[in-house]
């Protein structure tokens, strides 16, 4: 069985690589580690297994005998055994490791990680501790990781004892850190022993534990803080260091909330510039306003779906398969729209407007009845998941950071097509003045069906974006019409750089106006200054300049 | 403009349409109450109750067909003076509830209750009184639009702008409405009303009474606007529609042109609101749906805009074939809608109104 699994996860390993020599090459490493493991295993096996004795003097052999084996699997082990999960079958007195799961339990081997389904409770008997081994437990658990080789668990192991340290554990810290190379850990074992000395040592001690601690943004050091000044018989000079190390803690807390609403506003701000930069094009370079722009998004979103259905086994490629294939599909509709309807609404803007709302109720009815009017799942690729650890209180989201890392590109890249490739000087040209841009030869028509192709394309794209962060279903183009139409107003029709402005600081200050006033109140807030604000300037932030009066 | 012209001289499509409006102002309620259930004339309660709200919806798309039509004014946030005048006559028929509701609160409706308040909030003072509600009618649509218009024609927001800002406006407001702590209900809106001046809404006769109201309501509204579009300063609105600059060009304080009629329109729309809400019986934020607004231009679109009787046929029409499409084949209506935007701008700018007229050009 051993051999099977060994040979199964090196497989998965080297999946993607199909070439037979890595193939052979493969096998053969599969077939030494297999032979390794199994040398291991036997003796991993008895040890855990004369666990099951009833002497408590011969469990605490086994424990050290387990804790003195160099084996991943031993900490798992004995911290089961510390919390009273460690178990053996009663027919064949296997050593089994237990998760209760509605009244039942289910069954780990310890040895292979192999699962052995559920049992109810008669079925297997604790493997029992008495005090004097949970407190062996507790010192060769926390050894084992504190002296592992890998310094992400030594740091999590630290962090878990920060602030219940007792005496020895607190000596021992202090020899550890002397060898200690890993600077994360290395603070953290510093923290850990002010808070001890917080506690325990004297005045001076406890006034340098503080300086130490200052700054530190650990819950566990601003509640340790805080409970040493509600002590009454609190010396002066350490209460006041107490004060200034709390101030300094609010303050970072604060700029670290500062930080963090920045980065959901720019993120906010991302979505918003990806989803209206299309419109900016179709809007703001052609004049047209189209409605159905939501709906070249949610057909970019869905065209995700697809590719993910497609391709299911492929889910962390599959997005980047999505992004030109979005692109495609919703320039492809985009251009239809374009040849069989605006074309013949060409200087009736407000037509315009009502027949591509007409589209808009089309196509969501369209994906309504061929797809499914529910939502439909678009799995995030692995690369997306998880978030970076700033500090202790600041943590970005990757999803969100490559959204928005994808949105300056997208930006770039128009920008660049605009200003460099003979395509943007012909959309530009024909922007300007369209009669004039004929008359030196330009086809204004071909022109418009390649803009109105390119702002769909880049709504498609924001599809593939938002199927990442939202819902998909038929109606979430709708939620984005307002919004994007409200961004590009903001920001100066005709102007990608005022979009670019509009949509992130419209975000950011959507997400700084939330705390204040719940997220449906700030929406409506920032709507109303919108419409107070084309009042005011009714060209945007950024007006295009030009001698042309108004019709 | 010859079709204008036309029908400056000469409104005899619209004269028919009024006679038909009077007409069944007076015999469907009769047909409904006087003749016996029995009889192939008789008209049921849910049919009354189906055009009369209709009829709202068509005095919706005559105030829209006036700024639209006549100033070329596209507002996609019309719904929301609807639904203001709805909200409106909705507190005042809770108020009626009294300690009929639910909890047996005389004071407070049951969403209040509900959400624990002690007091009625000073917004909802006085609209257990139909006076007031009913001037409320007029000056809550009224004045919104009176400052919406006023900083919007002033720094001469047109054409796409003012319509994509309508449209947010309505959209904020749909927002606003949804929030419990607004005091309007929240998602669930103003409902179960009992009774309207005293009468019951259950009964026949006061449905009727309400069917009768809204026919006749629409009738003076569109006299109304005859008049001011037949009038000199409709020609300066027709001239503002035409070619805003030169209008000002020529002395206009175009502004003040723009905003009298839409504030008139809004008002209009808060008073089609209003009787549509005892009628249907309910009102909530759904109706400031920016997409309940840009329907109902497509009502005025498909009837033909600048007609003022268009707009009136064309709501009557498709929320006719709402009703039936939505019977028959539901899936089918947002298509049928959707194709309806689409062909209309197309191939069909004055709608059917200039389907009429191009054959009587013809002749």
């Amino acid at each position: 069985m051993d051999h099977c699994s060994a040979v199964q996860k090196t497989f998965s390993r080297i999946r993607y690589g199909s070439r037979l020599l890595l193939l052979l090459f493969g096998l053969v490493v599969a077939w030494t580690n297999a032979n390794s493991v199994m040398a291991e295993t036997t003796g991993f096996e008895q040890i855990v297994q004369s666990l099951t004795t009833s002497k408590f003097r011969d469990k605490e052999k086994a424990v050290r005998e387990l804790a003195a084996v160099q084996d991943k699997r031993t900490m798992p082990v004995l911290q089961a055994l510390l919390d009273a999960r460690l178990y053996y079958r009663k027919a064949d007195k296997r050593v089994v490791i237990v998760e209760r799961v509605d009244g039942q339990f289910r069954m780990t081997d310890p040895v292979t990680a192999e699962e052995l389904g559920t049992v109810p409770k008669r079925k297997i008997k604790k493997i029992g501790i008495n005090n004097k081994l949970r407190k062996l437990l507790k010192s060769k658990l926390a050894s084992l990781s504190l002296e592992g080789p890998d310094p992400s668990v030594r740091l999590s192991a630290i962090e878990q004892m920060q602030g219940q340290l007792d005496e020895s554990q607190y000596l021992y810290i202090k020899k550890l850190l002397e060898q200690e190379r890993d600077d994360d850990v290395r603070s953290a074992m510093v923290a850990a022993l002010a808070l001890y000395e917080l506690d325990n040592g004297s005045a001076d001690q406890r006034i340098k534990a503080i300086e130490v601690l200052s700054g530190n943004l650990a819950q566990v050091v601003s509640n340790r803080l805080q409970a040493l000044l509600e002590q009454d018989d609190l010396e002066k000079e350490v209460r006041k260091a107490a004060i200034k190390a709390l101030d300094r803690i609010n303050e970072r807390l604060k700029i670290n909330s500062i930080i963090e609403t920045t980065f959901f506003g720019l993120s906010l701000g991302s979505v918003l510039l990806l989803a209206a930069i299309g419109l900016a094009i179709t809007f703001g370079v052609m004049g047209v306003i189209n409605m159905a722009h939501g709906e070249l998004i949610m057909i970019g979103a869905y065209t995700t779906y697809l590719v993910q259905s497609v391709m299911p086994n492929y889910t962390d490629l599959s997005l980047l398969v999505a992004i030109p294939a979005a692109f495609l599909v919703s320039a492809i509709f985009g251009i239809l729209i374009e040849r069989f309807i605006i074309r013949h609404l060409y200087g009736r803007p407000l037509e315009t407007l009502l027949a591509t709302f007409g589209v808009s109720l089309i196509l969501q009815q369209l994906v309504r009845t061929v797809v499914s009017a529910q939502n439909v799942a678009v799995s995030n690729p692995s690369w997306m998941s998880g978030s970076i650890q700033i500090n202790a209180a600041l943590s970005l989201t990757y999803n969100r950071l490559f959204i928005f890392i994808f949105a300056m590109i997208v930006f770039v890249a128009l920008l660049l097509i605009l200003k460099k490739t003979a395509l943007g000087l012909q959309v530009r040209a024909v922007s300007q003045n369209r009669s004039m841009a004929k008359a030196m030869g330009i086809r204004s028509d071909w022109v418009d069906a390649m803009t109105f192709g390119l702002g769909s394309g880049v709504a498609g794209i924001a599809g593939v974006a938002l199927s990442q962060l939202t819902n998909v279903g038929p109606n979430m183009g709708q939620s984005y019409i307002i919004d994007s139409f409200m961004v590009v107003v903001f920001g100066g029709v005709g102007n990608l750089w005022g979009t670019f402005v509009g949509a992130l600081s419209l975000g950011v200050a959507n997400k700084f106006i939330e705390p204040f006033s719940g997220a449906v109140l700030a929406k409506i807030l920032v709507l109303v200054f919108i419409i107070m604000f084309i009042q005011k300037y009714p060209r945007g932030l950024f007006p295009q300049k030009g001698r042309s009066a108004e019709n | 403009m010859s079709y204008l012209q036309q029908y400056f001289q000469s409104d005899r499509a619209g004269n028919s349409m009024l006679g038909a409006l009077l007409a069944i102002a007076i015999l469907v309620p009769i047909l409904n109450l006087a003749v016996p259930e029995s009889s192939v004339f008789h008209v049921s309660t849910y049919t009354v109750t189906l055009i009369g709200k209709y009829l709202t919806y068509a005095l919706l798309a005559l105030a829209v067909d006036l700024i639209w039509g006549y100033c070329g004014i596209l507002s996609l946030g019309h719904g929301a003076f609807f639904a203001l005048g709805g909200y409106v006559m909705g507190m005042y028929l809770m108020r009626q509830i009294g300690d009929r509701g639910v909890y047996g609160n005389p004071e407070l409706p049951d969403f209040m209750v509900f959400l624990n308040w002690q007091e009625l909030p000073w917004y909802w003072y006085g609209f257990d009184m139909f006076w007031f509600a009913a001037l409320m009618v007029i000056l809550v649509p009224g004045l919104l639009a009176f400052v919406f218009g006023w900083l919007a024609f002033r720094s001469r927001v047109t054409g796409v702008y003012l319509s994509i800002i309508t449209q947010a406006l309505t959209y904020a407001l749909m927002l606003a409405f949804f929030r419990n702590e607004m005091g309007f209900g929240g998602n669930n809106g103003l409902t179960d009303f009992k009774d309207i001046l005293g009468y019951s809404l259950q009964s026949d006769y006061t449905r009727a009474g309400l069917f009768a109201a809204s026919a006749l309501i629409l009738v003076l509204a569109y006299l109304l606007c005859r008049n001011i579009v037949n009038s000199k300063l409709g020609r300066v609105v027709v001239a503002v529609r035409d070619s805003e600059d030169r209008t000002r060009f020529l002395g206009y304080r175009v502004e003040y042109y723009k905003l009298w009629l839409f504030v008139l329109s809004a008002v209009l729309a808060g008073i089609a609101g209003a009787l549509y809400v005892p009628q249907v019986g309910i009102i909530n934020p759904g109706e400031f749906s920016p997409l309940n607004s840009i329907e109902l231009v497509i009502w005025v679109a498909i009837g033909g805009r600048g007609t003022l009787y268009g707009a009136i046929a064309g709501a009557i029409l498709v929320n006719l074939s709402k009703t039936w499409f939505t019977g028959v084949l539901p899936e089918g209506w947002i298509f049928a809608l959707g194709a309806m935007f689409v062909v209309v701008t197309l191939y069909l700018p004055r709608g059917l109104a200039g389907l009429i007229t191009r054959k009587q050009a013809q002749t």
